[in-house]
């Protein structure tokens, strides 16, 4: 019995944790996840998302601290204070960890950023981040001969999606709502490693691991649909402790399966884009549909990195 | 009490005694959604927060604001 007194009760577990026993919890939770799915093989090199966020920087910290050789990937969006404050915590965590983080400016490298670039798209400012974020972590890891992409997807993102596209029965997406998508050619595998917890615990997890994240959101994610999803289910989740969990994971067990026989088809149409390469079911990909539209040229070539902290680096 | 309050940041006057989860209550902000910090430490919903505590609620949710 622990005599600590306790920082953060969890009510689905029924319990209150000391600092040191919720830690370990966070640990214990990353690995039964990485374990359950097959995320990270022995050896294998990841490439870790990293936003400035709790989430992803929780996830960096935790497969580090697990031994697992992780490096971080910053991509600079252009979002005004928004973009040089988040990337400002991401440096700062590199440094003080001494580990090495890439940069990739998306103004720089594909003369946009995402304010304009949504605007001139006609996409709503998240659709147009997520689809340069997908890209861009695609090509570096598969450039920088990373084995798989880890995101700082928890419980609580997992379980708004999924609510989500349950409401539209949206068949294709749930088909691909899983904690691993693996590797096919030309894209690398992604893991989710925190899925086995919530974003309050990752919260909780930064403050007790003395994590600087970025607190404020993204000004341009007001209104964003998954924030009222996420708000309806922990309206059901403080009645009925367990509800999220048991929502997402009742999915993966019971349902997943059935929704996957459209991804054979999509796979085997897959083709290498005429402007980039990445693989994609049209001539031209999604992401260089959206620079041509917004630049007027095409992108193409590889993605120079900046390497920025940490000096761990090694060599790419 | 000082209560924070973050995106957008304000903060209130709040009179104690007072437990996390009634003054969470009384805010009507559910607990699923926060961490509740006194000074520079996490407090369980049970804990009782006095008049001269200087609270911050933190939202959790990523996506806007609470």
């Amino acid at each position: 019995m622990c005599r600590q007194p306790a920082v953060i009760d969890i009510r689905r577990h029924n319990a209150g944790f000391c600092g040191e026993h919720f830690l370990r919890l966070c640990r214990d939770q990353v690995t039964k996840a990485i374990e359950e799915f097959s995320m990270i093989g022995p050896g294998e090199r990841v490439l870790v998302a990293v936003s400035g966020g709790k989430d992803s920087l929780a996830a960096w910290d935790l497969l580090s601290s697990l031994g697992y050789e992780a490096d971080g990937l910053y991509l600079g969006l252009g979002i005004g204070d928004y973009s040089d404050t988040s990337g400002d915590h991401a440096r700062r965590f590199a440094a003080s960890r001494d580990l090495r983080l890439i940069e990739v400016d998306l103004r720089e490298r594909y003369g946009f950023d995402i304010p304009t670039g949504s605007r001139a798209a006609r996409r709503v400012p998240c659709s147009a981040c997520g689809l340069a974020k997908r890209h861009v972590f695609d090509r570096v890891a598969v450039e920088g001969g990373y084995d798989v992409v880890a995101t700082g997807h928890n419980l609580d993102d997992e379980a708004a999606v999924l609510f989500g596209n349950v409401l539209r029965w949206q068949v294709d997406y749930l088909a691909r709502q899983l904690p691993v998508l693996p590797e096919r050619d030309g894209f690398p595998r992604k893991v989710k490693p925190l899925v086995r917890l919530t974003e309050r615990e990752m919260a909780a997890y930064c403050v007790l691991r003395g994590i600087d994240y970025i607190v404020e959101e993204c000004p341009m994610s007001a209104g964003n649909k998954h924030l009222g999803y996420k708000e309806a289910l922990n309206a059901i989740e403080q009645q009925s402790p367990g509800s999220k969990h048991d929502f997402y994971f009742g999915f993966l067990a019971r349902a997943s399966e059935r929704f996957r026989a459209g991804i054979e088809a999509d796979q085997a149409a897959l083709r290498p884009c005429s402007a980039c390469g990445a693989p994609t079911v049209t001539e031209v990909c999604a992401f260089c549909r959206l620079v041509e539209r917004v630049t007027g040229e095409r992108a193409g070539g590889s993605v120079p990195v900046e390497l920025s902290a940490g000096s761990g680096v090694r060599p790419s | 009490m000082k209560v924070r309050l973050r995106n957008p940041d304000r903060e209130l006057d709040v009179a104690g005694p007072l437990s996390v989860q009634h003054l969470l209550a009384r805010l009507d902000i559910n607990r699923e959604s926060v961490l509740v910090i006194r000074g520079d430490t996490l407090v369980t919903s049970d804990v009782v927060l006095q008049d001269d505590d200087v609270i911050e609620i933190r939202p959790v949710i990523s996506g806007g604001a609470f």
